[in-house]
């Protein structure tokens, strides 16, 4: 049974393949304006590389922020299509937390994977990607450089505010006070991490405690928020491909 | 260069009707706000001279640079000369010459019973990165207040950061944001960062720029009038903060309120460091009666 | 004075209401919670007022809604300790 699994994010539009279980294909594309658009185009990719199209699939499974705007017919949780994606990469996970462009989320499983708890955050830049996103901007430092950068902090400093907006004044007053790039970087993953580990808390952190989503891929982040949590964090591999894998394995009955 | 359309105009003033040399008690007070800076100096209880300024990268800075700023234009003034001062606002530990620091809530309580008179009863301040609603008696005194300074929504910051995504002067926002024919509905995005590149695509989709700023300022002030509502608007109501001198929200906030509110008889941005100046009046005498009853 | 700590976010409005016109400094609301959200000492607002009040700690101020989490997402519905410990009623949520 071939089935699919598309997650339209804020930012990106993945789409996983699966057959069987196992996964046959996958693609990123641009989020972009338009979402119809947008995903037209990432089938249109998919076909070019893989030879796949929406002809070929059983079943269309969508997930994502922007699930109604592209008006599919049958539509899963986010909270739903990242545990079971999580927990079918490892069983042993208990603990989900996605943080994806713009929003974030912390879930519950319990040991068949089932969601339990949940704490959401999709109204507030901070706790999401866009938060690092705005601060790297102000700091004139490009998005793929600034996890590496905040690894040779040296000294901790705090960004004390919880706003992203209020936070970015809060870091021009660093820059003036000419504390060094790296440790303004770690000051930004901290805050981050921090905004992240109270929505955790929110639903207890038990391990094992896997995160998904595009911003895992920051090491930066990655670093300050096992601190913050004082556990092990899993970072699986293509992490922002997790939900859109899970969607698919639901589609399939699975 | 490009241009800073959130930079708003520094201002001072000194009062025409007033001499500082004939006076008893001089004051002080300094207000040390994230985005601006107030410093206002007051002679036996009334407004002599003050100043508004950008506030520095640190609170020190910005006081002295306010102070200074206020005593220009005024004979020969000098901070010796100023009996009491009381430094208030987010930096108001660090007013190297205050005497004490005082919470802004009743500074601002204080202020707007000067500026609008005994009269106000609620007072809405919409300062730099918080927003403030608050209850007093007619000498000036709290009875309820609230103030949210956690999230950027419904503060003068939002307005800075859509005034230079828009390329409009701050100065300009309010008058524009009036020129649309039929109130579009508010930005649905309560998060500055997200209403930000809300506004992005509006303005792709083709909405003129007043449309955008009418649909901002619409959200603004149905944010703040729920703030408002929770501690109950009772006449008469008055606003202090940069955000009074946006005609756009203003109109706005009325307009859902039912509420009318007062004109100030002096810039509302002082509010703050005009109540501080009048505590410290208040200060000054009562240690210039320990004084004489030595 | 009726003092609302808190803040208004995207999620919604999270307020602690201490009516200080009733509250006088006891401090059992400090040592009934759990999270240390209370602190007792000289009114910030009113700095006319003698009496020792209590207030929100600033370090929790800003994050009230998680800081207040383990009392009021309990299975039990229990009532929060520190209305239950102030003796005169003076504190109260907004959610």
């Amino acid at each position: 049974m071939l089935t699919a699994g598309v997650d339209i994010g804020a930012k990106t539009i993945k789409i996983v393949i699966v057959d069987d279980g196992e996964i046959k294909a996958k693609n990123i594309t641009m989020s972009g304006y338009n979402l119809m658009e947008s995903n037209a185009q990432a089938w249109a990719d998919l076909e070019t590389h893989y030879g796949y199209n929406t002809g070929d699939m059983d079943k269309i499974l969508v997930t994502g922020a922007g699930r109604k705007a592209i008006k599919a017919a049958d539509e899963v949780t986010e909270a739903v299509a990242a545990a079971r994606g999580s927990f079918a990469l490892c069983e042993s996970v208990r603990t989900v937390i996605e943080v994806g462009s713009e929003e974030g989320r912390a879930i519950k499983i319990d040991e068949g994977g089932k969601v339990i708890d949940f704490a959401i955050n999709e109204k507030c830049a901070s706790g999401t990607g866009a938060f690092i996103e705005a601060m790297a901007s102000v700091l004139g430092v490009p998005l793929e450089e600034l996890g590496p950068m905040s690894l040779k902090s040296t000294s901790c400093v705090a960004i004390k505010a919880q706003c992203a907006v209020f936070a970015e004044s809060e870091l021009v007053t660093m820059i003036h006070s000419k504390i060094p790039k790296p440790d303004m970087a770690r000051a930004i993953h901290d805050a981050l991490a921090g905004r992240v580990v109270s929505m955790v808390r929110w639903v207890g952190i038990e391990q094992s405690v896997m995160l998904i989503g595009g911003v895992s891929r920051n090491i930066g982040f990655v670093k300050s928020l096992g601190q913050k949590l004082e556990c092990e964090v899993i970072v699986p591999q293509d992490p922002e491909y997790v939900s859109a894998y899970g969607t698919a394995l639901i589609a399939a009955g699975r | 260069m490009a241009e800073e359309f959130w930079r708003w105009t520094e201002s001072r003033w000194t009062n025409p009707d007033l001499s500082w040399k004939d006076g008893k008690i001089l004051t002080a007070g300094v207000d040390v706000g994230s985005v601006s800076s107030q410093a206002v100096i007051t002679v036996d209880g009334q407004v002599y001279a003050y100043a508004n300024t950008r506030t520095e990268p640190d609170s020190a800075s910005s006081a002295i640079k306010a102070i200074n700023r206020a005593l220009e234009d005024t004979g020969g003034l000098t901070l010796a000369n100023i009996q009491y001062t009381v430094g208030t606002g987010y930096g108001r530990v660090n007013v190297p010459f205050a005497q004490r620091a005082i919470t802004e809530i009743s500074c601002h309580a204080r202020g707007a019973n000067f500026i609008y008179g005994p009269t106000i009863r609620t007072v809405l301040d919409m300062g730099g990165q918080d927003c403030k609603a608050i209850r007093c008696d007619e000498k000036g005194k709290v009875t309820s207040f609230l103030m949210n300074d956690k999230c950027a929504a419904g503060t003068g910051r939002s307005m800075e950061i859509f005034a230079d995504v828009l390329g409009v002067s701050i100065n300009e926002v309010g008058e524009l944001s009036l020129q649309v024919e039929e109130e579009p509905p508010p930005v649905s995005s309560t998060c500055v960062v997200f209403a930000k590149s809300e506004a992005i695509g509006l303005l792709r989709k083709g909405w003129p720029r007043e449309k955008v700023l009418a649909s901002y300022s619409s959200a603004m002030a149905h944010r703040v009038v729920s703030l408002l509502e929770r501690i109950g608007v009772e006449k008469e109501f008055g606003i202090t903060g940069g955000i009074a001198k946006n005609k756009g929200v203003v109109t706005r906030l009325e307009k859902e309120l039912g509420v009318t509110a007062l004109i100030p008889n002096y810039d509302p941005q002082i509010a703050g460091a005009l109540g501080a100046a009048m505590i410290a009046q208040a200060l000054a005498e009562k240690a210039n009666s320990r004084q004489d009853s030595r | 004075m009726i003092a609302n700590y808190g803040y208004k976010d995207g999620a919604g409005d999270f307020f602690i209401t201490i009516d200080t016109g009733r509250c006088d400094g006891c401090g059992a609301c400090a040592g009934a919670c759990p999270a240390e959200c209370f602190e007792v000492g000289q009114d910030p607002n009113d700095p006319l007022r003698d009496e020792p009040v209590a207030i929100v700690s600033e370090a929790v101020r800003k994050s009230i809604r998680y800081a207040c989490g383990q009392c009021k997402r309990r299975a039990d519905h229990a009532p929060l300790p520190c209305m239950e410990a102030c003796p005169r009623d003076a504190i109260s949520h907004s959610w």
